[in-house]
């Protein structure tokens, strides 16, 4: 990452707010608004402090600024903003989105988004990006000045529909495969892992009745007493323990979400080559039925049913005049359907291979990432197991005094 | 009618003097060393048998002994449920004043359950084990002549049948249970006794709906768990450079759901059953507790009837004195019997648990990533 913005600039979304405004329609509406600030690197290193930008962003200007990186860059893997609505909820974690959990988890994945572009060897120089994160006024009419909405291809928006491709890149094919198996396997699992963290935290719970039990019990004993009651304590922190235990779990699954969310985004890069490949098989086709209809006018031979076969046999064949102009047109036509296909050809083989290049760099990132990820899952279990000893350690040295 | 017993074992002796003896060998009970026991039972290989009429499980009870009333230094002999059930209700008509142990639980209400299970008989043999081992303990009931009979004799159903045509004769057991004196008010001691068992015996209720609940959470943990552990091995088919370490999490979550599997069967094979057992305990304490108020209850009639009848009646009241005595003796020398023994039953529990906690934290520590 030679050149990447991220190492001259420290980004971080240090703050969240509420405020409360009126929206496009007028209406009063209450959101959240996140504080972004950046602060140079270089002038660190002699010792002084650079001074520190800021400004506020809300989330729906983090989406513009995705919908505009996705639309402009559409052979990157472009980095997944954190879920608009909290998903994978298990009973205790609030799904509202106002919750300041939920708040404060949307705040660490805004300033991982905004750290994962400004590391990106293609995004992080972008000029949008770069005002995104230093110019707050007059943002928003930058982004739509460039126009990048008319660009967008409305037909990606149909996630779902099939184009019949002829010769895909089997590469690309077998990605969105994987892509789409990726996201089930790992929906799969944050769904599961939202139930295991349910049922975890009701066998935890429950032992905080020992506590209770164990300390009106205490109350009759006269030797026992003392040991029922410190041990009856530990039970209660053990029950205790488990809200902490599974906070710290949520980081993993918002780690396993990013990847999620980045899944879709391979698949948008795949979508794009299908299209691409789509409408060069298109035109090649279109090129190819041109020279036909030439080589039949020129030549005077039907050689496929057509329309104009049955015109010309009904209403009587046109005049040389006609059929030259026609050619005319035609030979017109083809010269720049030819042109157009090469440059297709070119753009689509650019396209291949920058959005090849990008899916490396990303596979090298996602399985590092995810690897660090299991890592510091099992850690996380091991250190709850380790907890888990000490108290019932403790519980025992308490039973042991009885 | 003397108050003495019906079948006519003599209740250890109604002098004051064998009272303090006893009390000598409460005491000496602390200090009793395996070396200092002279009698040893154990209740071990169970078998199945079949007959036309039913299917039924036999014990084997061996005993090793120095003392001199046995024959023999050994015996090992064939006991069935029936037995020991037989066995405790002689003890109890025996020594009324005594605390009998607790049998394990007769019928299984929990339906489901099967008689023949090799779980559900091997909890069983541990608590009849525990029984006689109790019995043996005692310094007073492990030299009741049924026990001796119990442990030696070949043919136990023979001396059943004896004894029941002895009881026909007497018909004496029935008085105590049914006495039907009123008495006026416990005193004081008793009645503390009495609440404490009450607040005791409800405490382990609690503990045991905890237990259970415990149990069946984590039943239903271990449920999500194995779903959870499969996904990551899907996953792993998925990826190249991953699959190993997602092979890894999909391994150790497989062996933590063995490790709580296991958790949760030493909980109901272990620790439940003595729970239960403590609570019938406390039951048949608060039995005594009754009798004892009978017998206390009838005292105090009688002592009426001597004071209205201005008759001279004095070996009754003795009697019922020298009873009372007893009874608090042996209470409390039973209820800190129960202490100790609560003490370390918890300490072993909790080792049991923490044994438990800490096989699954051994299985983490061999997740394997990296």
């Amino acid at each position: 990452m030679e050149d990447c913005l991220a190492k001259k600039m420290e980004i971080t979304v240090s703050e969240a707010e509420k405020r409360t405004g009126r929206n496009a329609m007028n209406i009063q509406e209450t959101y959240t608004a996140y504080l972004i600030e950046t602060r140079a690197v270089e002038s660190q290193s002699e010792g002084q402090c650079a001074p520190v930008d800021s400004l506020w962003r809300r989330y729906s200007e983090f989406e513009l600024l995705r919908n505009y990186l996705s639309v402009t860059y559409p052979h990157i893997v472009v980095p997944p903003l954190p879920e608009k609505r909290a998903d994978f909820v298990w009973h205790k974690l609030s799904a509202d989105n106002m919750d300041p959990d939920f708040v404060e988890r949307r705040r660490i994945g805004l300033e991982n988004f905004l750290l994962r572009v400004a590391s990106h060897p293609v995004l992080c120089q972008d000029k949008i990006f770069y005002a995104f994160l230093t110019q707050e006024g007059g943002w928003k009419e930058m982004v739509n000045e460039t126009g990048f909405q008319l660009k967008a291809d409305s037909r990606l928006k149909a996630l779902n529909a099939t184009f019949r491709v002829k010769n895909p890149d089997k590469r690309f094919t077998e990605l969105k495969h994987y892509s789409d198996e990726l996201q089930s396997v790992i929906s799969h699992l944050l769904r599961v892992r939202a139930r295991v963290a349910d049922r975890l935290y009701g066998v935890y719970k429950v032992h905080g009745n020992y506590g209770r039990v164990f300390s009106e019990w205490s109350a009759i004993e006269k030797e026992m007493g003392d040991g029922l009651q410190s041990a009856g304590h530990h039970m209660d922190v053990y029950a205790a323990s488990i809200d902490d235990i599974l906070e710290e779990e949520e980081h993993y699954a918002d780690q396993l979400k990013e990847y999620l969310f980045y899944a879709e985004a391979l698949r948008a890069v795949c979508r794009k080559h299908e299209l691409m490949q789509y409408d060069l098989e298109m035109a090649a086709q279109d090129l190819a039925s041109k020279k036909q209809q030439c080589e039949e006018l020129a030549t005077g031979t039907v050689r496929t049913f057509s329309l104009k076969g049955m015109t010309s046999k009904l209403f009587g064949q046109e005049t040389p005049e006609q059929r030259e102009a026609k050619i005319k047109v035609l030979e017109e036509q083809i010269q720049e359907g030819e042109e157009q296909l090469k440059s297709k050809n070119l753009e689509g083989r650019d396209f291949v291979k920058s959005a090849w290049a990008d899916i490396e760099r990303f596979k090298e990132q996602k399985n590092h990432d995810l690897k660090e990820a299991l890592i510091s899952y099992a850690v996380m279990q091991i250190s709850m197991c380790k907890k888990g000893i000490q108290v019932w350690t403790n519980a025992k040295e308490c039973f042991s005094k009885m | 009618q003397d108050l003495s017993l019906p079948n006519g074992t003599p209740v250890d002796t109604s002098s004051p003097a064998s009272s303090s003896s006893l009390l000598n060998r409460l005491q000496l009970d602390d200090d009793l060393d395996v070396e200092t026991r002279d009698l040893f039972v154990t209740v071990d290989d169970p078998k199945k048998h079949v007959c036309t009429m039913e299917t039924y499980i036999t014990y084997r009870v061996t005993t090793k002994t120095t003392r001199a009333e046995f024959d023999l230094p050994e015996y090992s002999v064939r006991r069935r449920y029936q037995d020991f059930d037989w066995l405790r209700n002689k003890l109890e008509e025996s020594q009324p004043t005594h605390l009998i142990p607790p049998l394990p639980e007769k019928f299984v209400v929990k339906g489901v359950v099967d008689r023949f299970s090799e779980e559900f008989v091997e909890t069983r043999r541990k608590a009849l084990d525990k029984f006689l081992k109790r019995i043996t303990d005692h310094p007073v009931l492990s030299f009741n002549e049924h026990f001796n009979v119990f442990l030696t004799a070949k043919d136990l159903n023979a001396y059943k049948k004896q004894g029941m045509a002895l009881l026909s004769k007497m018909g004496e057991s029935v008085k105590y249970v049914t006495g039907g004196y009123k008495l006026r008010s416990r005193p004081l001691e008793f009645a503390a006794i009495g609440d404490y068992l009450d607040t005791f015996s409800l405490k382990l209720g609690t503990i045991d709906r905890i237990a259970q609940r415990i149990i069946k959470e984590q039943l239903e943990y271990l449920v999500e768990l194995r779903e959870y552990g499969p996904v990551y091995s899907t996953w792993g088919g998925l990826e190249v450079e991953l699959s190993e370490p997602l092979e890894g999490v999909s391994a150790c979550i497989g062996n933590c759901c063995t490790a709580l599997e296991e958790l949760s069967e030493d909980m109901t094979e272990d620790f439940l059953p003595v729970l239960r057992e403590y609570i019938l305990y406390a039951e048949s304490m608060k039995n005594v507790l009754k009798k004892r108020d009978q017998v206390q209850a009838e005292y105090e009639a009688k002592l009426e009837a001597v004071a209205l009848k201005r008759e001279d009646r004095p070996k009754v009241p003795t009697d019922v004195e020298k009873c009372q005595d007893r009874v608090e003796c042996f209470n409390a020398d039973l209820k800190a019997d129960m202490e100790r023994w609560q003490n370390n039953k918890r300490q072993d529990f909790r080792q049991l648990l923490m044994g438990m906690a800490d096989k699954n934290i051994q299985y983490y520590e061999k997740v394997c990533i990296t």
